[in-house]
């Protein structure tokens, strides 16, 4: 029993680590917190489903039209809405307020062309179940797993290895120094954006087939999970964002199992205050917490 | 009352202040007289809770630099303690308007421990954590709050034996608690308590060593703050007599930080005027229903593109600071510099 619970916290978990990683990498960057990426998540797994359920294209080929799709809206909305309010040179924030603007926008735009309705999510693989030492996987929960290790695996080697990571890593630490040293900064923030809005269409679809449905409102939640986890991590930090997530997600679900399912956020919430007043920067983080 | 030379209006004297005042005044008892539909009653009213919300949130986030994304949870309290304390004890709401202040205020100072040690966007996420957990323990401490069924039947508020139940009264009631609001905020806010709290905002660590109790003003800050939010949260809950966990969720308190900012930093008039703008415009909007909040999100972007200080821009006793904030915390461009200060 509790090492069901483990593993499907994990599953959770995992979800919030992909959309974490979108968070930490525009924080760790820009410095700002991008309230819209739930809503960017939520808009991946609508676009997988019409993909696959209206357009009948094959699950992988509808699943990477969706992922590419998401990734442009992701860097048409830091071009057309954050990079001008980033340019006026405002406090961070205009650009919060901004980001919370992008949000509103995105979720109705999403209920007025998909519906208010919470839709089902068609079943793609098989759910059949693995029972190992008394604990039931179900394949499902293997795939989540194993696309999550994959894609994770690929970002690191993306950020450690190659040279737009290398600007990545650069543009970090100091924008001015980067942009001197011939960096086209513009687009690493366009490259981050990509990815970070990929890794959010990866996570809804994940989810939408995991809970087999999806709303138009699953983005806040989530968004704000997948926050909690970036900061509980230590916000710019992506191996933080990671190791958040998964700790986000055991521990809310252990909370709905062994205390009250009501509260499940509202542990997870508290957790976060909790490990955030003994280390003011999160578990992974470094230096100071300056910000917004 | 201080010398002009220290007001936020800087040319404007003190009978210039006062004769506006007075006509300020005159305007508002004559509104309810004007024959305005209840629907323009309704809005005005509206408004007005809007304004003290924004006012608090201003004072705390604008002149004392803590931004908060959890403005919502001191209103949510404020209303919950002023509804079940007339409903279940009787009470009348003078006694329990004041009440739910005072609870507010005092869950108010829980927020100063995570204040002292965190900065920018940590304490604005532990204040956004905050208002969710008062929100989900409303939803489901059933036996106290009844959860997602709510409140219904809160009596109107009743004023040392003046009940009242006409718009009219709704509308003085709510124009004299954002009278007082307005007054108290920008009275600390020239005082030597704001000039402390803009020394904090600026620079907490320099403000330390010039001899500022930092943690006491903290205090006084999250406590007015908070206040306020809760006192209207009363009014709320009496307004439209029936309260549930959802008017007080993530999205009422980026309402009111919206509020803020579109009105300018640290500018409590542009505070008002933004009350309104945003209160009345999506009502006025109600035949685009479906339109109406994509419409609100799009404004809230063009808005901060277009005019990022805010309508009013910010108050002359800030502008030097913000000028010298906007060189250290730049955009994109130059955000990494102040990082790695």
């Amino acid at each position: 029993m509790f090492i069901q619970q483990i593993i499907n916290g994990l599953t959770i978990g995992t979800m919030y680590a992909l959309c974490a990683a979108g968070y930490s990498m525009v924080f760790g960057i820009l410095q700002f917190v991008n309230f819209a990426h739930g809503s960017v998540y939520m808009l991946g797994a609508f676009l997988t489903l019409t993909f696959v359920a209206t357009a009948h294209l094959p699950f992988p080929i509808g699943f990477i039209l969706s992922i590419i799709a998401t990734g442009l809206v992701g860097v048409i909305i830091d071009r057309v809405a954050y990079y001008p309010i980033r340019r006026k040179g405002m406090p961070k924030m205009n650009l919060l307020i901004g980001t919370i603007g992008v949000s509103i926008f995105l979720q109705n735009l999403a209920m007025i062309i998909f519906g208010p309705e919470t839709r089902n999510f068609p079943e793609m693989i098989e759910l059949g179940n693995s029972v190992i030492f008394g604990v039931s996987i179900s394949n499902l929960q293997v795939m989540i797993f194993i696309v999550t290790a994959l894609l994770i695996a690929v970002l690191q080697f993306i950020v450690k290895k190659t040279r737009i990571g290398k600007a990545m890593r650069a543009t970090a630490q100091n924008t001015e120094a980067t942009r001197l040293m011939g960096v086209n900064v513009n687009r690493v923030v366009m490259v981050v954006f990509f990815i970070g809005s990929a890794l959010a269409c990866v996570a809804g679809t994940l989810v939408g087939m995991y809970y087999q449905t999806v709303d138009p409102w699953m983005g806040f939640m989530a968004g704000l999970k997948a926050f909690a986890s970036a900061v509980l991590g230590g916000i710019g930090v992506l191996e933080g964002a990671m190791v958040g997530g998964l700790i986000i997600g055991v521990v809310e679900t252990l909370a709905a199992g062994y205390i009250h399912a009501g509260y499940r956020d509202a542990i997870a919430f508290a957790v976060l205050i909790l490990v955030l007043l003994v280390k003011p920067t999160g578990l992974m983080g470094k230096g100071s917490s300056r910000g917004v | 009352m201080q010398g002009h030379w220290e007001t936020n209006t800087g040319s404007m004297t003190d009978s210039h202040k006062k004769l506006l005042g007075i006509g300020i005044v005159c305007v508002i008892i004559a509104i309810p007289h004007l024959g305005l539909s209840p629907f323009i009653m309704r809005m005005l009213t509206l408004s007005g809770i809007y304004i003290v919300l924004g006012l608090s949130l201003n004072l705390l986030a604008g002149i004392a630099g803590q931004v908060s994304m959890g403005h919502a949870a001191f209103y949510g309290i404020g209303a919950y303690t002023s509804a079940l304390l007339s409903l279940r004890l009787g009470a009348p709401f003078a006694i329990t308007c004041v009440a739910a202040g005072v609870i507010a205020a005092l869950s108010g100072l829980l927020l100063c421990f995570p204040a002292m040690k965190l900065k920018g966007t940590y304490f604005t996420f532990v204040t956004l954590g905050f208002c969710e957990i008062v929100r989900l323990v409303a939803l489901n401490w059933v036996g106290l709050t009844r959860g997602p069924m709510g409140l219904p039947g809160i009596p109107p508020p009743d004023l040392f034996g003046w009940v009242v139940e006409t718009d009219a009264g709704y509308f003085y009631l709510i124009a004299a608690i954002s009278g007082i609001a307005y007054v108290v905020v920008d009275n600390i806010a020239n005082s030597r308590t704001g000039r402390a709290f803009i020394a904090i905002k600026e620079d907490t660590l320099v403000a330390e060593a010039m001899g500022i109790d930092v943690f006491k003003y903290k205090m006084i800050a999250f406590a007015t703050s908070s206040f306020f939010a809760g006192l209207v949260g009363a009014f709320f809950a009496h307004y439209v007599t029936f309260i549930d966990p959802a008017s007080f969720t993530f999205d009422e308190s980026s309402l009111i930080l919206s509020l803020v900012v579109l009105g300018g930093m640290g500018n409590f008039k542009g505070t008002v005027l933004a009350s309104f703008i945003l209160i009345a415009i999506p009502e006025l909007m109600r035949g685009l229903q479906t339109y109406r909040m994509l419409i609100y999100g799009l404004a809230l972007v063009v808005m901060m593109i277009v005019r990022p200080q805010g309508l009013l821009g910010a108050p002359k006793r800030m502008r030097v600071i913000i000028d010298s904030n906007t060189q250290k915390m730049g955009g994109g461009r130059n955000a990494s510099t102040a990082a790695s200060e």
